[in-house]
């Protein structure tokens, strides 16, 4: 059970996190909407609730409610450049099919 | 795989229902796009990683315009056609503009012949207007962003300096519709920049923004209340930038070299481009070694040291500050009691600038924010605020009603529909009545002020409603609603609920008015509040007893003959002695009276009802009533 970060996603997080001067870390979940059942969800975490999981990587923590986790497990983050975007991608080994713009999957 | 930002807590947006806000920096010389992504807001680069686009359009025959740094390449070869700083004919009428300076650099067209026209300029793609070039400008910024940001842009926020007026300011919302985006609002400059670095989530206190661009200097005084940025001064020079910075070095430069003054245009532009150079590489290093290339081929080689550079600039900064004084005489600040400078515009780079402006105010330099980017930036973070991506707690209010709005009612008394230090956007809306029997018509005056009386108060606009179906004084419900918009401008609707006829009208509250009147308005309603209210009391009286006046006489002309000559004497007395009293100025007499003459006809208005209802009945059976 473990979520793990990229170089280049802890460094944007670190960097966002010291931005917003407040802020205990990251929350990543999933819920369901969107056009193919779940989207990710991705928060600045201000408190953890009693039964979130909590792991660190690289100095960031990364929080996570259990429902989710079961979605989430294994996922790395990245932090990604498409031309003249830029943002977070989930590399998830538990999607089995996603969307055309890959905003909401399936697994 | 869509790549995705951090949101704030428990704000994160459904999938395909993005809400992508940016702040846009529409510059005289050059304008930039921000927007705030995972918390953290940046300008964005275009496919060349550029972050400034020069504000610079090239109109071409048959193709497409050319907007930033192709069309400045081409301002030399091909100046008619190439419209750069149009951010100073925005809103203007040829009149204004060429009581400017840089008439003779545009071809303009000939308007409709009135001086207030909005200018066109003459290129070969047709007559183009200020607000159509500015559009093509934006038309850029907006693509840049929507492509990075990977989504369409739900709205904008774009700055204006300060001391645009109404006019100035519409123009630019205009251009801002024509290149398809909506405008969340229009920002002031200095605010905006103030908002970057985070003032406004401070307490109160006085900010000052200098903000020396390329081509144009501007200071702002702002005062922050309760989260809340008020201008109270702006002062500046049009003609004072950087670039007369870069002109000074070169003139030296030939100086040195030992040029005559006969160049070409071509040699002069290779002089300040190093100059530029050499000033910009001074903000860093303390010496930088330059060379200029002579007429006979051979190259002068040189030093400018930091000393040199502060000597040639100093006469230039010393020019900033006269009107950094007026300002604050203006504003009526102590320089104890300014917190911060911050400093935007390229030239704030220089450590000299820095150094004598934080001297003249005694007080901390803001520099951290690229001076550059700084108020794409705040317009950024605005913008993401207004466009609903925070929690709400967070909404930061920048501007309030500086004066009630009201209208007037029976007897040059003022209602207030709008209270000042109201937030705006804001919109309210009260139902009034008719006043006379059949009255089908309606003058609303829109007054601004804070005194009772309308004759007191700043007369803002007047329309009529017509079409009011005739109906009892009273029984007309007529809803007015005052409506403000984020930019300040104030719309007022009359409606007659019944019938739905309709009329309205809008206007600009604050145009024209200074601060000090504002101050002065606001002193005098404290001033004269006991006054105020004993006038009050005396009009609603008035207006009382002349409506007393006006039902009795209509049912008198009606049903004289219900009355026994004893009985008439008597009402005639009550009556004679209201008229009387109402001319006076007590307004508890007056009451009396009113009472008086209400006892008095008591009786008559019981036997009137008594013959309504006996004529309404008679020639009719008990049951058709049941």
């Amino acid at each position: 059970m473990a979520i793990s970060l990229t170089d280049a996603a802890a460094a944007r997080i670190k960097t966002f996190l010291e931005n917003r001067s407040s802020g205990y870390g990251l929350r990543l979940g999933v819920k369901t909407s969107g056009c193919s059942g779940m989207a990710y969800v991705l928060e600045f975490a201000d408190q953890t609730e009693a039964d979130d999981a909590v792991f660190e990587d690289k100095g960031v923590k990364i929080i996570i409610d259990p429902k989710s986790l079961v979605y989430l497990n294994g996922t790395e983050l990245d932090y990604a450049k498409e031309g003249l975007n830029e943002g977070f991608k989930f590399n998830n080994p538990n999607v089995k099919d996603s969307c055309g713009c890959g905003e909401s999957f399936t697994v | 795989m869509a790549l995705l930002q951090i949101s704030e807590p428990g704000q994160t947006a459904a999938p395909h229902q993005h809400k992508l806000a940016a702040g846009i920096d529409l510059g005289t010389t050059n304008s930039l796009v921000a927007t705030v992504r995972s918390g953290l807001a940046e300008t964005l680069p275009d496919e060349n990683g550029s972050h400034l686009l020069p504000s610079v359009v090239r109109y071409r025959l048959g193709l497409p315009p050319q907007v930033g740094e192709e069309a400045r390449a081409a301002l030399i070869e091909d100046p008619h056609n190439t419209i750069s700083s149009v951010k100073r004919f925005m809103g203007r009428g040829l009149a204004d503009i060429c009581k400017g300076c840089s008439c003779s650099e545009y071809d303009f067209a000939e308007g409709a012949g009135s001086d207030s026209s909005v200018p066109r300029i003459r290129t070969v793609a047709g007559d183009i207007s200020p607000v159509e070039a500015s559009a093509e400008i934006l038309k850029t910024l907006k693509a840049c962003a929507e492509k990075t940001l990977d989504g369409e842009l739900t709205g904008v926020v774009i700055t204006v300096p300060a001391y645009f007026d109404d006019a100035q300011r519409q123009a630019t919302k205009d251009a801002a519709q024509l290149a398809g985006l909506t405008v969340l609002r229009l920002l002031n400059e200095p605010t905006a920049a103030a908002v970057a670095y985070g003032l406004d989530r401070e307490s109160e206190g006085v900010h000052v923004v200098y903000d020396l661009g390329g081509g144009t200097f501007d200071i702002s005084i702002l005062r922050l209340n309760r989260g809340v940025f008020e201008v109270m001064s702006t002062a500046g020079n049009t003609a004072l930038g950087g670039d007369d910075f870069d002109h000074t070095i070169a003139q030296w430069l030939a100086g040195q070299a030992g040029l005559g003054a006969e160049m070409t245009v071509h040699k002069m532009r290779a002089l300040r481009a190093e100059a530029c150079r050499a000033k910009e590489a001074l903000s860093d290093v303390e010496s930088v070694s330059v060379a200029v290339p002579r007429d006979d081929g051979s190259v002068w080689q040189g030093e400018l040291d930091r000393e040199q550079l502060n000597a040639l600039i100093d006469p230039l900064i010393q020019k900033t500050l006269s009107p950094c004084r007026r300002a604050l005489r203006d504003a009526g600040i102590e320089l104890d009691e300014i917190e911060d400078v911050v400093m935007v515009g390229g030239s704030t780079r220089s450590p000299r600038v820095r150094e004598r402006v934080g001297e003249f105010f005694h007080c901390e330099v803001l520099v951290d924010i690229d001076p550059d980017k700084v108020v794409a930036v705040g317009a950024a973070i605005q913008a993401d605020v207004l466009v609903g991506n925070k929690p709400d707690d967070e909404m930061l209010l920048l501007d309030v009603i500086p004066l009630s709005l009201g209208i007037e009612t029976m007897g040059g008394l003022v209602e207030k529909v709008i209270p000042r230090n109201a937030t705006i956007p804001c919109a309210k809306a009260q139902d009034f009545t008719t006043f006379k029997d059949g009255q089908t018509a309606l003058a609303v005056h829109v007054v601004q002020g804070e005194r009772e009386l309308v004759s007191d108060c700043r007369s803002l606009a007047r329309f009529e409603l017509r079409g009011i179906p005739p109906m009892a004084a009273g029984a007309a419900r007529i809803r007015v609603t005052f409506q403000v918009d984020a930019d300040g401008l104030l719309s007022v609707t009359a409606r007659e609920q019944a019938s739905g006829v309709e009329s309205s009208v809008q206007v600009k509250p604050s145009y024209g008015l200074s601060d000090s009147e504002i101050e002065q308005m606001l002193r005098d309603s404290m001033a004269h509040a006991e006054e105020d209210v004993a006038a009050r009391n005396l009009r609603e009286m008035q207006v009382e007893a002349r409506r007393a006046i006006e039902a009795l006489e209509s049912a008198l002309a009606s049903d004289a003959a219900l009355l026994s000559a004893d009985e008439r004497t008597r009402l005639d007395a009550a009556l004679e002695d209201l008229r009387a009293k109402a001319e006076g100025s007590d307004h508890l007499s007056i009451k009396q009276a009113i009472e008086a003459l209400n006892i008095a006809s008591d009786g008559f208005a019981a036997r009137r009802m008594d013959a309504g209802i006996h004529a309404a009945m008679a020639g009719h059976k008990l049951e058709e009533f049941s």
